[in-house]
């Protein structure tokens, strides 16, 4: 998917990050889950425009949030 | 200082740090600083929630309670009148549960630099307002004799919404189907090309079909009102159009935003979305004068946007995905979900916490959650 910078700068979106598969395993580790039990992003939403994902992989998002600043959030790729 | 910085970067959120840098004495020697963030640190870890703690629960309480002092079915007016707003419970509960077509669609669109000065603004609304036949025309009448449309034009509107008159004649024909268009002085004159067998109620049809003709403009929205909001002039909108507007160059894409959530996640994404949830609820407990913790809103987002899409709180969204046949009848409609449970054989594993006080039996939250295991 093409990159769209007014899509990808909005005041509403967040930073999307895909995590490379030795980091995804320490994330899982870390909170002692399966790739099932995290949250699911589409592979068609918005946040992973140019972002080149497949199912399965894990992106990190880097939320700005009125209690701690900037928190970490993680999602994993979901078909449609 | 720095070291330490770094050191607690990952124990304590990045808000904390730099609180506890703002309001640091002048002078403060290592160790005493050292004792500071240890303090902090413990008082942070003290203060989190206990794993295995009822969050939902105490969310729906915490929203539920000053919620009844919520004013219900208000419209209040943002502005000038015309525009009206659904505020108050109504919005809250539309929210949510994550309608799929909200009461009040709004947006609010921010400008480019010559706009938001408040230049040619009334151009730019006209040309964002999506423009009917209807709003084009004077006068619009059935010719019973000639079994003809009569439309008189309205040259004011025309000059302010700038079209061509060839170009409104183009369009109409293009719009709809079977129909000679002839232009008189001051109008048009439709006529239906099936001849000899058209009924006046026929007639009457195309009528109502032309007036509701889109001629140019952005669809869907319905109002234009150019506001001035701390120093630069803004558009809102009722009726929204994200996709459409953000196209616009005249305006500025990155903070223009609608208040229909479904539209949102369908153009900005899930986490859009889920942000704006906070927003819109947090807007709404503000406006009322109320006082939420805002970690309960943001927990109440993070279950809707758990599936990647926004699904509202209702038999239909987040409860209908649960896993256990129980769960799902203690909430609405027991008897369709016990009958279907039954037809297609679904198990109960009973891991899950309404089901285990159904059957009195201790529950997976709180003291109940950690379990003993033999070892082998």
């Amino acid at each position: 998917m093409k990159v769209d910078p007014k899509i990808i700068n909005h005041v509403l979106m967040p930073k999307h990050e895909k995590l490379s598969d030795r980091q995804k395993q320490e994330i899982l580790k870390t909170y002692n889950i399966t790739e099932g039990q995290l949250p699911k992003i589409k592979i068609k939403d918005a946040g992973l425009m140019g972002l080149d994902v497949k199912r399965g992989d894990v992106i990190r998002i880097t939320r700005k949030t009125r209690t701690a600043g900037t928190s970490y959030f993680y999602r994993v790729v979901t078909d449609v | 200082m720095q070291e330490l910085k770094k050191e607690y970067k990952d124990l304590l959120p990045e808000k904390i740090i730099q609180e506890i840098e703002d309001s640091l004495p002048e002078k403060v020697s290592k160790t005493q600083l050292k004792e500071i963030f240890k303090r902090v640190l413990e008082e942070y870890e003290n203060s989190q929630v206990d794993p295995g703690e009822s969050v939902g629960l105490i969310a729906a309480e915490s929203i539920g309670e000053p919620g009844t002092q919520m004013t219900l079915n208000t419209f209040h007016f943002a502005g000038v009148a015309e525009m009206n707003v659904t505020t108050g419970l109504p919005r809250i509960i539309e929210i949510v549960d994550g309608r799929e077509k909200i009461k009040t669609p709004m947006m609010e669109i921010f400008l480019q630099k010559p706009y938001s000065e408040g230049e040619k603004i009334k151009e730019l609304a006209m040309k964002i307002k999506s423009t009917l036949l209807e709003d084009l025309a004077k006068e619009f009448s059935i010719n019973i004799g000639e079994l003809t449309i009569e439309l008189q034009l309205d040259r004011e509107v025309i000059k302010q919404v700038g079209i061509r008159e060839e170009t409104i004649q183009k369009t109409i024909s293009q719009g709809v189907k079977s129909i000679t268009i002839k232009k008189t002085e001051d109008g048009f004159i439709i006529r239906p090309r099936a001849k000899g067998n058209e009924s006046l109620n026929e007639l009457y049809k195309l009528k109502e079909k032309l007036r509701a003709l889109f001629i140019t403009g952005i669809k869907n929205i319905q109002q234009v009102l150019p506001v001035k909001r701390k120093g630069e002039w803004i558009i809102v909108t009722s009726g929204t159009n994200l996709k459409d507007v953000m196209k616009l160059k005249e305006i500025d894409p990155t903070r223009t935003i609608s208040n229909d959530i479904k539209e949102i996640r369908k153009v900005l994404g899930v986490e859009a979305a889920r942000q704006s949830i906070i927003n819109e609820v947090y807007k709404v407990i503000e406006d009322q004068g109320l006082n939420i913790n805002v970690r309960h809103i943001m927990m109440v987002s993070d279950t809707m946007c758990m599936t990647g899409e926004v699904k509202g709180i209702t038999r239909y969204g987040i409860v209908g995905e649960k896993a256990s046949v129980l769960a799902r009848a203690s909430f609405e409609t027991p008897i369709k979900h016990l009958l279907n449970a039954a037809i297609q054989g679904e198990e109960d594993h009973l891991i899950s916490v309404i089901e285990n006080v159904m059957l009195n039996q201790p529950v997976p939250t709180g003291t109940g959650l950690p379990t003993l295991k033999m070892k082998r």
